[in-house]
């Protein structure tokens, strides 16, 4: 009797809750509910709500999972990928799903006239992508060039519907746009016809909608957390993280280092209007190690992020476990050090100040986004760090479209403090930034070829492995790019930032992740009730 | 002057001494104490320390001094090219005064945060904290002519009008004299006033832009930038020395203007 009870008890919990609806924020508008075409965050989140994907990445496990393709096989070196989709599954208007509208989720995809940013991962060589369906549940999809990663791309790609009338209205993921107040707010509702059940056979998502309010003020936000308006924070900033926790000790959330990374570069772009002196320190590998040496990373974790964050290595965080190269360690703080790799590189002392062979006197200027506090603070400690070897540095805050201006059309900047922000964990999605070619290759953009041996060693390394099929021959390539950033410290990194977030103790299955969207991750599967989160 | 104003005046005398005399009395504002961030207060540090781990009290002493020397000068700038153009298009009339009130009117209806933004990001890279903070207090200054401007046009061209002026014409009294000796000599309240009230509207203009992120360069200490840590509503309520700048600034803007009053009874 006693079994039946606490057994009646596990399967009505969520039941009883399930009319609850979910609140937290977007940070700005949704910039489109075009699932291809998803840029910006806040878009992001409705695509990973509301959109339905053959494959998804488990952001907690970091492994694949079928999700509309019961199974998948890439063949042909990453030219092909066949799907065997799962039958009776309906969108949300009650339109069927079939390998039509997958054929018709590639066509709009790979359309050169949308020029869709999902699209960019597939576009491996000129040439048509083939989408054949040898049945409504079998798909084959066939590239004029090998993909790299090819079945974890299909995690961007929400599938749409070739015949409803409602268009991306139509969705095949847990939730659908119910109600949108721009401005304001989006209420997400549940999916009736969504496919997946629980191990109980109930239907999911236990919860009936979730609301998000459009708030872009963060205090704001952590009032209404606070007061139980929202029922979690997706990214708290350590400062604040360390105030709710010492308020609502069981509320708060660190998952540990997350796939971002806060570094600093030197411009190295020929076309920069700086002196020819400062190019050549900026060009030279020894005087960015030199600065990388004198950063006293453990105190920018310390001082500056409370100790939630991690001193970087390399270009990959910790999060990120199976590409990480394990053997590169972050730089130890070392003012002597520091010198004296400056001085092997001709630079000495002059009284305080240190200068160049030439005696130029080394003072460069440092450019980050006004209005970010760790930047600001993390530059103050840089100043401080490298005024100890001699080198005056001059911060510059300047509002964030002047500074994507300056580091990306007119080059005028001298270094730059920024973050970069990883959603995806293979490779391939930072080919924009290691290939020389690339337009946004930070520090030096746009190259028509290799300018430097080493860039010339890092576009082969990342181009071999985007075409290599083998996991562990791509991995050997990936850490070799790992080394190379690390000898010739073209990016400064800095330190990895914890995944800091606050969720009520009434949401429950939180299991917090290091991917993106740390806590909705399963958000199927969330549901409200009563206790406590349990951190893991 | 009545006892408050006096008071007024001592209180600015007592700041503004004390900021000269930072140097001695707490001379590192930028160095950073790593083991001791956000110390409560001690007799190392009277009002503690900051994030970083900097001296609280020298950083106010040194932000009082940027704010008060250069706050004035942006001030007396800005009356300097009001009192110039304003006063003229009074006196002259005509086009000229069509001109500059149609200038008038550009300027008061610029958004002038954006201004200062879209300005401040054509600096060189290479300026000094120094530099960027009189530079920005400059911007100010050339920026905040409008409003004072209009009040000075109204002025001129009111005395202008005026009885003893018309009979000075008559009399046959050159128009630079009549300009240097009759006209400026009776706008020196509203000139004064226009300086006492643009003193406070800078040093609260400088507190904006650095609460933005865009005023006083690091590791340069202002009140405005001292200011942004009240943002963290917080750790004001756990650490009410916090409050020390806005309670100053607070102090020397009523200050202020307790002598503008004295300024505004002058008899002309």
């Amino acid at each position: 009797m006693l079994r039946f009870a606490l057994g009646a008890l596990l399967v009505l919990a969520p039941l009883a809750q399930a009319a609850n609806e979910l609140r937290f924020t977007l940070r700005s508008e949704p910039k489109t509910f075009n699932p291809l075409m998803v840029e910006d965050e806040s878009s992001e989140t409705v695509r990973y709500l509301t959109g339905g994907v053959l494959i998804r990445l488990n952001r907690y496990t970091q492994e694949l999972e079928g999700e509309l393709a019961s199974k998948w096989k890439v063949l042909e070196n990453g030219r092909r990928i066949d799907f065997e989709l799962r039958p009776n599954v309906h969108f949300s208007d009650g339109t069927p799903f079939s390998c039509e509208d997958v054929a018709f989720t590639m066509d709009r995809l790979m359309d050169p006239a949308l020029h869709t940013p999902a699209g960019d991962a597939f576009r491996s060589a000129p040439g048509a992508v083939e989408t054949k369906c040898a049945s409504p549940t079998s798909a084959s999809v066939r590239f004029p060039g090998p993909v790299a990663a090819l079945a974890l791309q299909y995690d961007q790609v929400a599938i749409m519907s070739a015949h409803s009338p409602h268009k991306e209205a139509a969705v095949l993921g847990p939730f659908m746009l119910g109600e949108y107040k721009p401005g304001a707010f989006l209420v997400l509702e549940r999916n009736p016809n969504y496919w997946k059940k629980d191990s109980n056979g109930r239907k999911l998502p236990y919860l009936d909608s979730i609301r998000l309010d459009i708030q872009s003020n963060r205090e704001l936000e952590l009032l209404r957390f606070r007061r139980g308006e929202l029922d979690m924070v997706n990214k708290l900033d350590p400062e604040m993280f360390d105030r709710l926790s010492s308020e609502m000790p069981h509320n708060v959330v660190d998952a540990g280092p997350s796939l971002d990374s806060e570094l600093i570069f030197f411009n190295q772009a020929s076309s920069a209007p700086l002196p020819a002196y400062k190019l050549n320190w900026f060009r030279s590998a020894a005087f960015r190690r030199a600065i990388s040496d004198a950063i006293h990373r453990d105190d920018l974790v310390r001082v500056v992020y409370k100790g939630h964050a991690r001193a970087s290595a390399g270009p990959v965080s910790p999060a990120n476990k199976f590409w990480l190269n394990a053997a590169l360690k972050p730089a130890v703080y070392s003012a002597q050090a520091a010198l004296d790799e400056l001085q092997r590189d001709g630079f000495h002392r002059s009284g305080d100040a240190l200068a160049d062979r030439e005696g130029h006197r080394v003072e460069f200027s440092m450019i980050t986004n006004a209005g970010n506090k760790l930047h600001e603070r993390t530059l103050t400690l840089i100043q401080q760090d490298l005024a100890k070897i001699g080198i005056q540095l001059n911060v510059l805050t300047l509002d964030f479209p002047s500074l994507i201006e300056r580091i990306t059309r007119t080059y005028n900047y001298e270094s730059v403090l920024m973050a970069l922000t990883n959603v995806g964990l293979d490779p391939n999605d930072q080919m924009n930034i290691w290939l020389s070619s690339a337009q946004t290759h930070p520090w030096n953009p746009n190259q028509k070829t290799p300018e430097t041996p080493w860039e010339a060693e890092i576009d082969k390394l990342m181009q071999a492995q985007a075409a290599s099929q083998t996991p562990a021959q791509r991995k050997i390539a990936f850490d070799k790019v790992q080394q190379i950033v690390a000898d010739q410290a073209p990016m400064v990194f800095l330190v990895n930032p914890n995944a800091l977030s606050a969720v009520s103790p009434n949401l429950k299955n939180v299991t917090p992740a290091l991917l993106r969207p740390q806590i909705y991750w399963n958000a199927e599967r969330l549901y409200l009730g009563s206790g406590y989160v349990s951190q893991k | 002057m009545n006892r408050t104003q006096k008071i007024a005046i001592g209180v600015l005398a007592a700041v503004t001494l004390a900021s000269l005399a930072a140097g001695w009395i707490a001379p590192s504002y930028a160095e950073q104490f790593r083991d001791f961030i956000s110390a409560p207060p001690s007799a190392k540090f009277p009002l503690g320390t900051d994030e970083l781990g900097r001296d609280r009290f020298a950083r106010l002493l040194y932000g009082t001094r940027v704010s008060l020397l250069l706050a004035p000068a942006a001030a007396l700038l800005s009356t300097l090219i009001a009192a110039l153009l304003g006063g003229t298009a009074g006196y002259l009339g005509g086009r000229w005064e069509r001109l500059v009130t149609s200038g008038i009117d550009v300027f008061l209806s610029l958004p002038w945060l954006f201004l200062l933004m879209a300005v401040r990001a054509l600096l060189p890279l290479n300026t000094s904290p120094v530099t960027s903070v009189v530079l920005t207090f400059l911007l100010l200054g050339c920026l905040g002519w409008a409003s004072p401007a209009r009040m000075l046009r109204a002025g001129t061209r009111t005395l202008a009008n005026s009885d003893y002026l018309v009979q000075a014409r008559a009399s046959g009294v050159a128009p630079a004299r009549l300009f240097w000796r009759h006209l400026l000599p009776n706008l020196k309240p509203i000139l004064a006033a226009q300086f006492w009230i643009s003193v406070p509207v800078f040093i609260l203009s400088e507190a904006n832009l650095s609460l933005l992120g865009l005023g006083v360069a690091e590791p340069l200490p202002s009140w405005g930038a001292m200011l942004r840590d009240l943002e963290n509503y917080t750790s004001v309520l756990q650490n009410p020395w916090m409050l020390a700048p806005a309670v100053l600034l607070v102090a020397v803007v009523s200050c202020l203007q307790l002598l503008l009053r004295t300024e505004e009874t002058l008899p002309c």
